[in-house]
């Protein structure tokens, strides 16, 4: 029996077990959207800007640990999820986005919403492809959920010709994916291996500094045990957050720019620095050439192109987390030389010297009795949550408060756009989290400028009936900006002041939405409670201390000890 | 240092963009490119002459294979190889230079493929310096047009460093 192109799409969706879809029509796509009316296996998720397609899809990645998938239409559609496409890039985020095209006869004439979006996404994808032939449909698609989820995942993009949407063909028998050309290296070598545990058993300082790259893999179980076995503190990246539980001992929370002071001191002064999945980015090493100076390092990570493009790497293992991990943990269960000299305690100096850095500068900030601070509100977030909601943020202070202050003890919990930084992220983000796991609590930690960016999804949200909550951390202004202008730039603070915002619980209030503001810091924890006992969408607008700051912080470019510090 | 990077690519529309963007978009340099399809008609050979330190040249290797489409790569500087490079060049022949170009043509072992009452057109191939040693040679008679291929290169049977 004959189908369209489109009817094959849906065909292949189900094939990959795909439940949920975000997207938005056009003409483009019109064929696609007629099929998916005429079906109830996949649900589609009606967002207001394409962008948002793109974002809850890769959310809804990060929290099922499956692919994403968004669907729009050409021209403006397909140039709209550009953003999207790039943050999942730099943070290797499994998704596949489906554009419609003009007809095939029409590529190339600059016709009616022609864009050339395999040409524009070629450097942020992983790979993409423009069908232009049915026989090619469904291979291509097969071809592409295989490379987004595989190896280094990222996303894929996949261009529809209409005309090729709407030709009838026979749908090819299922079949394995292999590719010529494409064959990701898992399994460690058992040499580097060796090398690996060899140095960690010699090591009097080691320091692990994981990434996202564990949570990807599904490694966290695996490196907190090599963690709590070696006795072996962890630091983690932005994107590594929850890779680790974030109240172990063991953990020093965050390292790099806003890291804690104890995290950067300790990789300033380690001799073995064991990289996990994590790409050695300027945001983590400030100036390279101070950056864990007297360690040998180890990195693990799938894609060879990480390893030694920032720093010289001495020990490389190229493999799967979770593979080099699992060798790493049997190795040590069977070294003799272990087991037989080693119980906890094995870097107790070590870990005191850390302690010492803990103690003189911890992570804190100042409180007020009558202003709100925004890491007050964080904490008190992480609190009446107990840990186990499932946080998404914008980009800014509010991203680093998050980071900093909700602690994180499981992984795929903590969602933000980490490589590219993009403001509008979060709340999206927090739509497709909420998608894949009805049933947990999600907020959105956002601040006052970044809601705005994609603030039009509440009518998402709304339609759906997602309880998502959204934090506002209002201060008044585009703060991470206002910082950076306050510290090196004399104060002068040249567009970043957010003098007219529109009155966000009305606004949400407008949308069918629920809206609560606190302004004293008696206000927080009722207001907190009070959301998170509604079934609804909820905008809390905290209005903070206009001018905190985030600290510590590493000024761009230094070294990584020359920290400012609260 | 001077690298000579041998790609085996599928040969599919915007594979060769593919590369080029990976260039540009990292900011490695390309001296001289070359494609043409090889034995297999799907597959084709792409020479490239880049130019940076071993970071560098490891990095470029390292992310061209990671393009999906890309067969192998190889950096055939680390092997023995020969490598060719073809030209052609248009110069001024006066009645007073003729005989001086046809010599130095001949020394280069080129060939005179055009001729005309003014000019003589002249092939050559040789590694990269042979043609730049006659270019430079020509220059001061009055080379009028050049146009120069990108470089190619095997490497020898069986002789690795
Ligand atoms: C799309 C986008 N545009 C611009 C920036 C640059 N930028 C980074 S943080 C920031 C300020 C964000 O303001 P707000 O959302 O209020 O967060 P705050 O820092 O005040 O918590 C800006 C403008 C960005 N990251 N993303
Ligand atoms: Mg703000």
């Amino acid at each position: 029996m004959k189908i369209t192109g489109a009817q094959a799409l849906l065909k292949c969706l189900e094939e990959q077990k795909v439940e949920t879809i975000f997207g938005f029509p056009g003409g483009a796509v019109i064929d696609l959207y007629d099929e998916i009316l005429a079906q109830d296996k996949i649900t589609h998720v009606l967002v207001r800007h394409e962008q948002a397609a793109v974002h809850a899809a890769d959310a809804y990645a990060r929290v099922t640990g499956d692919v994403g998938v968004a669907l729009v239409t050409s021209g403006p559609g397909a140039t709209n999820t550009v953003t999207g496409i790039a943050s999942a890039y730099m943070d290797s985020i499994p998704i596949v986005v489906f554009t419609g095209q003009v007809p095939t006869g029409l590529i190339g004439n600059d016709a009616f919403q022609e864009v050339d979006i395999v040409g524009i996404t070629r450097p942020c994808t992983k790979h993409n492809y423009l069908v232009k032939n049915i026989n090619d449909l469904v291979p291509t698609i097969r071809e592409a959920f295989y490379i987004a989820r595989s190896g280094r995942p990222g996303p894929v993009l996949v261009d529809l010709p209409k005309d090729v949407m709407a030709t009838r063909f026979v749908f090819p028998e299922p079949q394995q994916v292999k590719m010529r050309t494409y064959r990701p290296t898992y399994e460690p070598h058992p040499g580097q291996i060796e090398k690996a545990c060899q140095a960690i058993l010699k090591a009097k300082k080691p320091v692990i500094y994981a990434g996202g790259g564990v949570i990807l893999s599904n490694a966290s179980d695996d490196l907190t045990q090599l963690a709590r076995t070696a006795d072996i503190p962890v630091t983690m990246t932005l994107m590594g957050l929850g890779g680790f539980p974030g109240t172990d001992p063991l953990s020093m929370g965050m390292l790099g720019m806003h890291g804690t002071y104890y995290a950067n001191m300790a990789v300033a002064n380690c001799d073995l620095l064991i990289a996990v999945g994590a790409r050695f980015d300027d945001r983590v090493t400030g100036r390279v050439d101070a950056f864990a100076p007297h360690a040998k390092i180890i990195h693990i990570d799938i894609d060879p192109t990480s390893i030694s493009k920032n720093v010289k790497v001495h020990i490389p293992i190229v493999a799967d987390c979770k593979h080099a991990l699992t060798a790493m943990n049997t190795w040590f269960a069977r070294s003799e030389e272990f087991n037989a000299k080693t119980e906890k305690g094995n870097h107790a100096a070590w870990l005191r010297e850390i302690n010492d850095w803990r103690v003189a500068h911890p992570l804190g900030y100042v409180d007020t009795p009558d202003v709100i601070k925004p890491q007050f509100v964080v904490q008190k977030l992480h609190e009446l949550t107990h840990g186990d909601a499932i946080i998404t943020t914008e980009v800014g202070q509010n991203q680093m408060w998050a980071a900093q202050f909700y602690h994180f003890n499981h992984p795929r919990a903590f969602m933000t756009s980490g490589g590219l930084g993009v403001m509008g992220y979060g709340f999206p983000a927090a739509i497709g989290a909420q998608m894949a796991a009805p049933d947990r609590t999600v907020i959105d930690i956002a601040g006052d400028g970044s809601i705005q960016m994609n603030i039009q999804e509440m009518a998402t949200a709304m339609q759906y009936k997602l309880p998502v909550k959204i934090a506002i951390l209002n201060n008044g202004y585009l703060g991470m900006v206002r910082q950076w202008q306050e510290l090196f730039y004399d104060k002068k603070y040249s567009a970043t002041p957010l003098d007219v915002a529109p009155d966000f619980v009305a606004l949400a209030r407008a949308y069918g939405a629920v809206g609560l503001r606190a302004t004293k810091p008696s206000e927080v924890e009722p207001v907190i409670k009070e959301a998170l006992a509604t079934k609804n969408l909820v905008v809390m607008d905290f209005v903070i201390a206009r001018e905190e700051g985030v600290y510590p912080m590493v000024p761009a470019g230094k070294a990584t000890t020359e920290m400012l510090l609260v | 240092m001077k690298h000579t990077i041998s790609v085996l690519l599928q040969n599919k529309p915007g594979v060769l963009s593919r590369v080029t963007g990976l260039f540009s978009g990292r900011g490695f340099n390309i001296e001289s490119l070359s494609v043409a399809p090889t034995l297999e008609t799907d597959v084709s050979c792409l020479t490239l002459v880049t130019v940076g330190d071993n970071n560098i040249v490891e990095q470029i290797t390292k992310q061209l294979h990671k393009l999906i489409d890309i067969i192998k790569v190889t950096d055939i500087s680390e092997f023995e190889f020969v490598e060719r490079e073809m030209a052609l060049i248009r110069v001024k022949a006066e009645p007073s230079t003729r005989a001086e170009i046809l010599r130095i043509c001949d020394i280069f072992r080129g060939k005179v493929v055009d001729v005309s009452a003014k000019s003589y057109a002249l092939e050559v191939t040789g590694t990269c310096d042979k043609v730049q040693a006659m270019i430079d040679i020509l220059r001061p008679i009055g080379i009028q047009e050049i146009v120069r291929t990108g470089t190619i290169a095997m490497t020898r049977a069986n002789k690795k460093y």
